[in-house]
Order: structure tokens, then sequence, then C-alpha cells
């Protein structure tokens, strides 16, 4: 196969620093191919954000560049970048804005033109993936946040993007809700960058992880490999919850 | 706010009101509060042919009086005006039950009473018959200017969000032992409101990110498209076309 259509993400050389002066990025080096699942771990302050609002353009300005399946990020292709790089923030009202779920999700969707019947029915397979259909008239306030989260990634996959980038989607979920977003993402067919400090969601999801320390990718591996490498996750600021052994895990279970 | 609000105003039905297009209900009703705004206040008649024709509208949405009325409560604090108007006013005197009134009050008394209770009542009819939603779909519609109906619906959708943070840090203030009692308290609500302000602020940035990343250049896509067949019009201006005959009457008996 043609190595550059396989290539979902692409950051080469991304170096940044705020207008404050404060450099958050010295030089990030990674790819992402089609289809895979990767997760970013770092300790807070390492970047994280900063990374991810690089791959759909909202921060730009450093050197370096970014590379959705073989387009790069700047103004001239902006739009369709955005289309691309489907962003799920951490918390779901800010993501979610508008009056009902389903208005919601066609956001998108509609702000790339999408009218009628094709809107109608694009809302309707996002909030069917993600098993929301029947919430579609309710307004987001009015859902738990485990739904609200769930229809947060609807809104981003009813734009029928490249690669999805979460923002510690674990967060504030419990337990059940935890498990059945893990559910739902497992079963997507696309990319996934997924940001969390939560390893053993990362170890469940993602069989490949990077470490972001210092606005560097200190380490880029199997995520069970990286876990278990008591030395890198000390230098690293990286903890596993208590007595959680990611040698004693079962292999997560495939695609389904 | 929010749903919540919409809850409390509207009434859901499937009343031919009920199913108008939004912004056929909106012009109506500005029309006929034109044409109510614009009759002379000595033609009592007229007021009470527009008061029957809005009891028809209501009928026809199935809105039970006592809902329509209750919601017309919102009048009062103008009521309180009108009823100091012929205290206050200056010119010709009458005596009423031993008080002596100003006549030019009681017409202007009249005046505000008779066109600010039609006025509230259509409304209070329209927001019955018509969901938060469906009145901000009218309202862009009708080519109000996009940020106003953009502000307006982010009111409504951050509502609740903003009442619930302001909640949520009462319950902080009050569990670490505050509880606003007098004047010198004042300055702690004062600094609440300011961090409520710049919670507020930081959270519209963060929305906004979030409406960049999904394609928002400026203006709202248009998801749903409201249209209004020429009959949907016509049952519409019914009602301000019906008013402008009893204020014609009005003018000319």
């Amino acid at each position: 196969m043609d190595p550059v259509s396989t290539v979902s993400l692409a950051v080469a050389g991304l170096a940044f620093a705020y207008p404050d002066g404060h450099q958050a990025l010295f030089g990030v080096d990674f790819t992402v191919a089609r289809g895979e699942r990767v997760a970013l771990l770092g300790p807070n302050g390492a970047g994280k954000t900063t990374l991810v609002l690089h791959l759909n353009g909202i921060l730009t300005g450093g050197t370096g560049t970014v590379t959705v399946a073989g387009l790069e990020v700047g103004k001239r292709h902006m739009a369709e970048i955005r289309r691309r790089v489907g962003i799920v923030f951490q918390d779901p009202d800010d993501q979610l804005f508008m009056p009902t779920v389903r208005e919601d999700v066609a956001f998108g969707p509609a702000a790339a033109g999408l009218r009628g019947a094709g809107l109608e029915e694009r809302v309707d397979r996002a909030l069917g993936l993600v098993g929301m259909a029947e919430f579609k008239d309710r307004p987001p306030h009015h859902l738990s946040f485990g739904q609200r989260r769930r229809v947060a990634v609807a809104t981003v996959l009813a734009m029928e993007p490249e690669i999805l980038v979460l923002d510690e989607p674990s967060s504030n979920l419990d337990p059940a809700s935890r498990r059945e977003l893990a559910d739902i993402l497992r079963s997507l067919d696309v990319t996934v960058l997924m940001v969390t400090h939560d390893l053993p969601y990362a170890l469940e999801l993602c069989p490949r992880s990077l470490i972001l320390s210092d606005g560097v990718i200190a380490a880029d591996g199997g995520t069970a490999d990286l876990l278990a490498d008591e030395a890198l996750m000390r230098a690293h600021r990286l903890e596993l919850p208590y007595g959680f052994d990611p040698r004693s895990v079962p292999a997560p279970p495939g695609r389904s | 706010m929010g749903a919540g609000h919409a809850h409390r105003l509207y009434r859901h039905g499937h009343s031919p009101v009920h199913a108008l297009p939004p912004h056929t209900k909106i012009a109506a009703v500005l029309a006929f509060v034109v044409v109510v705004v614009s009759t002379p206040r000595e033609a009592m008649v007229a007021f009470a042919g527009y008061a029957a024709l809005l009891a028809l509208v209501a009928y026809a949405a199935r809105v039970p009086p006592g809902f329509l009325l209750r919601r017309l409560l919102i009048e009062v604090p103008f009521v309180a005006f009108a009823v100091l108007l012929p205290f206050v006013a200056q010119g010709e005197r009458v005596d009423v039950l031993g008080l002596s009134l100003s006549v030019d009050g009681l017409w202007g008394a009249w005046n505000v009473l008779a066109k600010g209770t039609l006025g509230v009542a259509a409304s209070v009819l329209l927001a019955a018959t018509t969901e938060l939603r469906e009145v901000l779909l009218g309202l862009q519609r009708l080519r109000l200017p996009p940020l106003l109906v953009q502000i307006a619906s982010f009111m409504v959708r951050y509502g609740d969000v903003v009442t619930d943070e302001m909640r949520r840090m009462r319950i902080a203030r009050e569990s670490r032992g505050f509880e606003a009692r007098g004047v010198r308290h004042w300055g702690v609500l004062a600094k609440s409101a300011g961090a409520l302000f710049i919670r507020s602020y930081e959270r519209g940035e963060r929305v906004h990110l979030a409406m960049v990343s999904r394609g928002y250049a400026g203006a709202m896509p248009v998801i749903d498209e409201v249209t209004a067949s020429r009959a949907q019009w016509c049952r519409a201006l019914a009602l301000p076309s019906a008013a402008l005959v009893v204020c014609l009457l009005g003018w000319t008996l």
C-alpha cells in the first residue's frame, strides 16, 4: 500500500511557545496510522492540550508541521482540516452548545453545508453509534454526565472525521459509563488519539501509547510495555492506580 | 432557566395555533401589538374587541383562561404604576368615592392598563403555543440580526449551567460556615458574582473553541429551515387583520 494514504496523522518537529513566552512544545514527532488507537500519556503541564489544539489548527504559529491524511494543517484548508480532525473536549458542557441534542450533532455537518435528509441521516447514524438515538430531542443539560459525553462523541462522529481526538474521555465518568464509552470507542471504525492520565483506560483501549513529557515525545511503544517500565513511568510522573499491575491484566479485547 | 424555563411558559399541545410556523406567529403578535398601541384610548369598544379576539385565539389554542390569567401576573409592576397616575397627574380633576383624581391621569392609567394587558396577553399566548427553541428559529427566519439570535440561544442553553454553577458556589460558601446576613457580607457576595462572571467568560472561550473546532466561522449553520405556506400566513395574520378592522371602526365611530 502507498504509505502516505495509510497515515492518518503525522506531526513533525512541532514546537510552540505561548505569547507570554512559555514554551510548551519542543519538537514533537510522531505518526498515527489509519485505524490505530493511540493513547497520549503525560503528566499535567506536559503540553498535551497544546498539542491537541495544534491538530486542528486552533493554535498555529510555531514551527513544524501537522499533516492529517496528507493535508497539511494551515490557513488554506482550515475548514477541511476541522472536518477531518474531530476533537472531543473534556467538559461536555463546552462541547454541547445547542439547545437540543439533535441540533448539536447536526452543527458540524450543517456548517460544512449538509442539509435536509442527508443531514438528518447523518445525525441519526452518529447518535446510533453512541447509543443515544432516543435522546435526539432532549436538551443536553437534562442528560447525565455519561450521556453528555457520549453525545459529545456523536457531535464529532457526525462530521465523519479521519481521526477522533479525545481529551480525557474517562474523566468524571462512573465505572459503568466508563465501560460503556470504552465499548463504543472500541466499536468505532476510526483512528483514535486519546489524551489521558487514566492509564488502565489507555491499556484497555489503545495498543500503542506515546508519552509526552516536557514538550517532547519521551517514549513511543506498546501500552503494556510502557506501563510495565517502572523507571520510565517514574521519570515522567506517571503513576498506576494502587494495586494495578499492567502485567497481570489479560490482553485487551480486540476490535469488536 | 433553559428548558426548565420553557416548560413553565410553554403549554404542550397540538392545536391549530401550536401548528403555525413560529415566524408567522411572531409577526402576527407584533402587528397586533402595533395596531393595539395605535388605537386612541377613548375607543373603549375597540379594546373590548381586541380582548375578544385574543379570547378566540386562546380558545383555538386550547389555553385555559386560568393559565392565561396567571401568566398575566407578570404585568403587576406596570399596573402599580398605572394606578398611581390618577393621583399624580395634573389638570382637571373629578371626585370618585371622595378621592380627587385627575381626569387626564385616569385616561392615562386606562391607556397603560388596556394596551399593556393586551400586549402581555398576546405575548403569553405566543409563548404558550411556541417552544422557546421555535421562537429562536422564527426570529432567525424573520432576519433578526444573527448575532442577537445566537446570544439568545446561548442564553437558553447555558442559563441552567450558570445557575447550577451559582448554586454550587453558594453551597461551597455555606459549607464553610458563611451566611449572608446584612451589609457586611455583601463583599463576599460581590466577589462570588465576580468569580461567576469570570467562570462564565472562560466557559464562553471554551465553547467558542469547541464551535471553531466543528467548523464555526461566524454564522450559525441553518439546521431547521422553517417555512410557511400562504395559508399558514393567512391564518396567522387573521388576528392582526381582524384587530385592524376593529381599530378602524374605533377611529371612525
